[in-house]
């Protein structure tokens, strides 16, 4: 079974705790170790989502994206074959998981540029990593429509 | 005299590179990614430099002075590719916009003029893309069948199956020299033969072997040759089509436009000749000036001491990657060129790549346009690290000790 990330954070405190964390680490190694660190903790996906229709485009490796909608709120689900891909997925997990549709779609998310890492990601990574948040806001948009 | 460059005079030649010396992350720059594209030295950036500052016109047209001296220094760049690849003459050497271009030149003027349903044209099975699709695509329209010599598990090609393969249906064979993800040297000479036995003609993609190894396209009797300027220290987009004459007469245009036409009217055109009836519209004049130059530097170095330089420092990164825990490397092929693929345990190559890049180290990772090659091994993709003669030993024991890092990490 798939364990659930559910926050008692808002996006912005999520956002900025992962700022904080990554403010202590100066090089780059390290925040790549963090990155890969937070990968591993990311709650597994389940199996049975690993599906060709949850891969999204736009990855070189592959990640899988699953949605859950429970008591109005989004849980995201998600792996990758790739470490560090896994660590980036699991960064923004972690701050639009268990948030309501409305939060995420007009959620700013700040944090990759904050914490350096987009002007630092390989071109291939961050294409990838702008196509996850667009695939989650559309899977918010697609629910929120729902709602109503 | 030893027939390797020795560190000191490789600190010299490095000199010439500017880029080289940088850093990267904080780290100096250890660039191992030549087989993608190397570096280019100042005696080519100054020829560039030279020819846009000093007589930069239109060839082959002008009556007037500048047009005249580029006109030279063009047609006199044609003979220095002719030299350096031993053509007979200059005009079977053609400017393309590189080693893609001229593959698909030959693919699509050779298919519109020979191929027919029921035919085939064989490649192997260690393509890059640019050797398969351009094939494909005039196979598809011609009603013509692509066929592959497979490699067996050391990248080494099957050779055992090559008789049955180039059967009566085979107009072409296509194959590369060295193999750009498995560095395997194919033994080049042998196949053309083979082909040549059955009077089929050959095309031979030499843009992972120009660099590293002395090449004459007469010794080896091939019908087609190609490669590109950038990644023999040239710049970019620039590249060279050898033909036989013999072929390159037979072949149809490939472009119409200006400098391919004798006369032009609205109801006929008379093709120019060799070699300007495939150079439609204004070439890289620039681009070619630039490359000669980057050959005219390789010869002073020597491609001989280039090889051998090269040929060692391959031996000093295989043994000192042992050293590196769950290193496996993919293709072990005896007679290998240039690179050296692997991966490390079950990393993604991404992941490898990403951290040897955060410490300076640029290799390239992912399927290296060769699809086919990592669906044969059951892998993503792989790392792989390029040489060039300016690498040294010490950039070697970077990239080792960059993977013990990356690994304690990854794995």
């Amino acid at each position: 079974m798939a364990t659930e990330h559910i926050s008692n954070q808002t996006i912005e405190e999520a956002q900025q705790e992962i700022i904080d964390e990554f403010a202590f680490l100066t090089d780059w190694m390290d925040k790549y170790e963090m990155i890969i660190q937070m990968g591993k903790e990311l709650p597994a996906i389940d199996e049975k989502y690993k599906v060709p229709e949850n891969l999204i485009k736009g990855c070189q490796s592959q990640v899988w994206l699953h949605a859950d909608f429970k008591e109005g709120k989004l849980i995201f689900t998600a792996d990758s074959d790739a470490l560090i891909t896994k660590g980036l997925v699991a960064l923004v997990v972690s701050v639009l998981s268990g948030h309501t549709p409305k939060e995420i779609i007009a959620s700013d998310l700040h944090f990759v540029d904050d914490i350096g890492l987009k002007s630092h990601l390989s071109p291939t990574r961050s294409n990838g990593l702008l196509s996850m948040l667009k695939q989650i806001k559309h899977y918010a948009i697609a629910f929120n429509t729902l709602q109503h | 005299m030893s027939t390797i460059l020795s560190s000191s005079e490789i600190k010299e030649l490095r000199r010439d590179f500017p880029i080289l010396n940088q850093k990267v992350y904080g780290h100096p720059l250890v660039y191992l990614d030549n087989a993608a594209t190397t570096q280019k030295p100042s005696q080519v950036l100054e020829v560039l430099d030279n020819y846009y500052k000093g007589f930069n016109a239109n060839v082959h047209r002008g009556v007037h002075h500048l047009s005249q001296v580029a006109t030279d220094a063009y047609e006199e760049a044609r003979k220095t590719v002719a030299d350096y690849i031993d053509a007979g003459e200059d005009h079977e050497v053609i400017f393309t916009r590189g080693t893609t271009e001229g593959i698909n030149l030959v693919a699509s003027c050779f298919g519109k003029a020979f191929l027919k349903p029921g035919d085939s044209v064989v490649i192997t099975a260690m393509e890059h893309h640019s050797n398969i699709v351009p094939w494909q695509m005039i196979c598809e329209e011609k009603g013509a069948t692509l066929k592959v010599i497979p490699f067996d598990e050391n990248g080494v090609l099957q050779l055992d199956k090559l008789d049955s393969l180039l059967d009566d249906s085979v107009r072409i064979l296509a194959f590369t020299y060295v193999s750009n993800s498995l560095a395997t040297v194919n033994p080049v000479k042998e196949i053309i033969a083979a082909a040549h036995n059955k009077n089929i003609p050959v095309l031979l993609d030499a843009a992972q072997a120009v660099q590293h190894m002395a090449v004459s396209v007469r010794e080896l009797d091939v019908d087609f040759m190609v490669f590109s300027g950038h990644k023999i220290y040239g710049p970019t987009g620039i590249g060279i089509l050898y033909g036989k004459r013999e072929w390159l007469d037979k072949l149809p245009p490939y472009q119409g436009g200006g400098d391919m036409i004798k006369t032009v009217t609205l109801e006929k055109t008379i093709y120019n000749e060799l070699p300007f009836k495939f150079e439609a519209g204004t070439p890289d004049i620039a681009g070619a000036i630039g490359l000669a130059a980057a050959l005219k530097y390789v010869n002073s170095i020597g491609l001989g001491r280039i090889h051998d330089t090269e040929a060692a420092l391959m031996d000093y990164a295989m043994e000192q990657l042992q050293k590196v825990d769950q290193l496996r490397m993919i293709g072990q092929a005896k007679n290998r060129s240039g690179a050296i693929s692997f991966l490390l345990g079950s990393a993604h190559p991404f992941d490898t790549g990403e951290l040897l890049d955060k410490q300076g180290i640029a290799v390239r990772t992912g399927h290296h346009c060769c699809q086919p090659v990592m669906d044969i091994f059951g892998i993503p993709g792989t790392v792989r690290a390029s040489f060039a003669f300016y690498n040294t030993a010490g950039e070697i024991d970077a990239l080792v000790a960059g993977l013990q890092r990356a690994a304690r990490i990854l794995l």
